[in-house]
């Protein structure tokens, strides 16, 4: 266990190759930072026209801090972690798994909570739920 | 020490056992599955919050709105740039964590020390950083009133600045003097919360200032909260007015529903939680360290180990922050 283990040292697809593995530390936390940059400037200017325009119900700058935040989560999981040198057997446990039952999860219950918001709002069957 | 046959004498076969398909260790391996079941069990929370908030998605508080403190600088209206520090506090910690794991592979004793060293301080910072902002919170700031059904209403001045209410209630009449037992009545105890200044003080200051409107919980197209005029606002506060709540505890929040108050305790006090274990955890193995236990065993995997741990906890923090405080 004492030897080096490999590490693989290439990020976007290859886009970006580093030439230790301290160095890909080094710039996955500034790609972090950045993004996280971007997010409290869009957080505290909230530009209108991301604010009034919508895309499945939610408005098109909470679309983008959520993509934000899973593009911080995939390089914290991948190159934090250490994700990215584990076999894919493992990788797939444990990334399939959690995703699928957290999309599941959060899908009904959005759908539940937007519909319990309906009945309030309108009124009726209020005894229904 | 040997006293368990590890060996079956079929080594080699497929089934033969001794195989590690994963090429992970079993304690690698079980880290993974708690934290499987640990990203489920906050994804549970998270989305809990969620629901609550689509159910009262035209009355949730804005959170640019409520977290507007930064230490040292009073009065200054100071958006999100704290959350923005604790949130580099994390991810700087999860750095110095990555390169003690990478100094462990390494066997470079003295580099992993000095690595986890700086990650135990930067998790010190982030709790007591945390510890200010729930301060902060609790204490509260502009203070509101809360109507008979549980409504909260927030006054402005003309400009749409926000006023505390503090600063326009009525001079009290009389003392507030606490009953007791001797004197004979009916005897209640003192309620545990009751704000500085009474309700009907604010309604008297509120009814003499003619340039104090109300905000209510409701939101408009564009997200903001609603201004009533001058009429409607003493409707509001005369007809529905009920009582003074000022900062937050878990069953009135003066920035909103009391459920958003709940949830942020709730679900940062859960994190928080996390933070403090994962601390003392990387002081048990700091100390290892030091003592040269990971140097007599040969490999550095319990650094390895702890470190996944710690990164996820950086991990849930920015879905905390992304739901918390942004979205």
């Amino acid at each position: 266990m004492a030897h080096e283990q490999a590490h693989k040292l290439e990020i976007f697809r290859g886009a970006l190759k580093f030439k230790s593995n301290v160095s890909k530390i080094w710039g996955v936390f500034i790609i972090l930072s950045i993004v996280t940059i971007v997010e409290v400037a869009l957080g505290i200017i909230r530009p209108a026209f991301l604010v009034d325009h919508h895309f499945l119900a939610l408005r098109l700058l909470n679309w983008i801090f959520i993509i934000l935040t899973l593009f911080k989560a995939y390089y914290i999981t991948w190159d934090f972690m250490h994700m990215r040198d584990e076999t894919s057997g493992l990788r797939r446990a444990v990334i399939w798994t959690t995703v699928f039952l957290i999309i599941y999860l959060v899908t009904l219950i959005l759908i539940e909570g937007d519909y319990i918001f309906e009945v309030y709002k309108n009124g009726y069957i209020k005894f229904d739920f | 020490m040997e006293a368990t046959v590890v060996k079956t004498g079929t080594e080699g076969k497929t089934w033969g056992g001794g195989n590690e398909p994963l090429k992970a260790s079993y304690g690698k391996m079980m880290m993974w599955f708690f934290i499987v079941s640990d990203a489920l069990t906050f994804s549970g929370f998270l989305a809990s919050y969620g629901f609550s908030r689509f159910k009262f998605v035209d009355a949730w508080p804005i959170p640019d709105e409520v977290f507007t403190h930064f230490p040292f600088l009073h009065g200054v209206d100071a958006p999100m740039f704290y959350v923005a520090f604790m949130t580099f506090i994390l991810i700087f910690s999860s750095v110095t964590m990555v390169l003690a794991v990478d100094a462990g592979h390494k066997m470079k004793q003295n580099k992993v020390i000095l690595y986890l060293f700086l990650t135990i301080i930067g998790g010190l910072i982030f709790l007591g950083s945390q510890a200010w902002e729930w301060a902060t919170f609790i204490k509260g700031d502009y203070g509101a009133i809360e109507t008979k059904g549980g409504q909260i209403i927030q006054f402005l001045d003309k400009d749409g600045e926000r006023v505390a209410i503090r600063d326009f209630a009525a001079k009290a009449s009389g003392e507030r003097i606490e009953q007791t037992k001797e004197n004979g009545i009916w005897f209640k105890n003192e309620a545990e919360y009751y704000p500085s200044v009474s309700f009907e003080q604010v309604k008297a200051g509120f009814l003499a200032n003619d340039n104090i409107l109300v905000r209510i919980q409701h939101k408009d197209e564009h997200g903001h909260h609603i201004i009533l005029n001058r009429e409607e606002s003493i409707a509001k506060v005369v007809n529905d007015g009920a009582m003074v709540v000022e900062g937050a505890n878990l069953r009135h929040n003066e920035y909103g529903h009391p459920l958003f108050a709940d949830f942020f305790f709730f679900i940062t006090g859960f994190h928080g939680f996390h933070v403090a274990t994962g601390v003392l955890i990387n002081c048990i193995i700091f100390f290892n360290v030091i003592l040269g236990t990971y140097e007599r065993r040969g490999h550095y995997e319990m650094v390895e180990k702890v470190g996944l741990y710690w990164h996820f906890v950086d991990l849930v923090w920015v879905f905390v922050f992304t739901f918390f405080y942004l979205v």
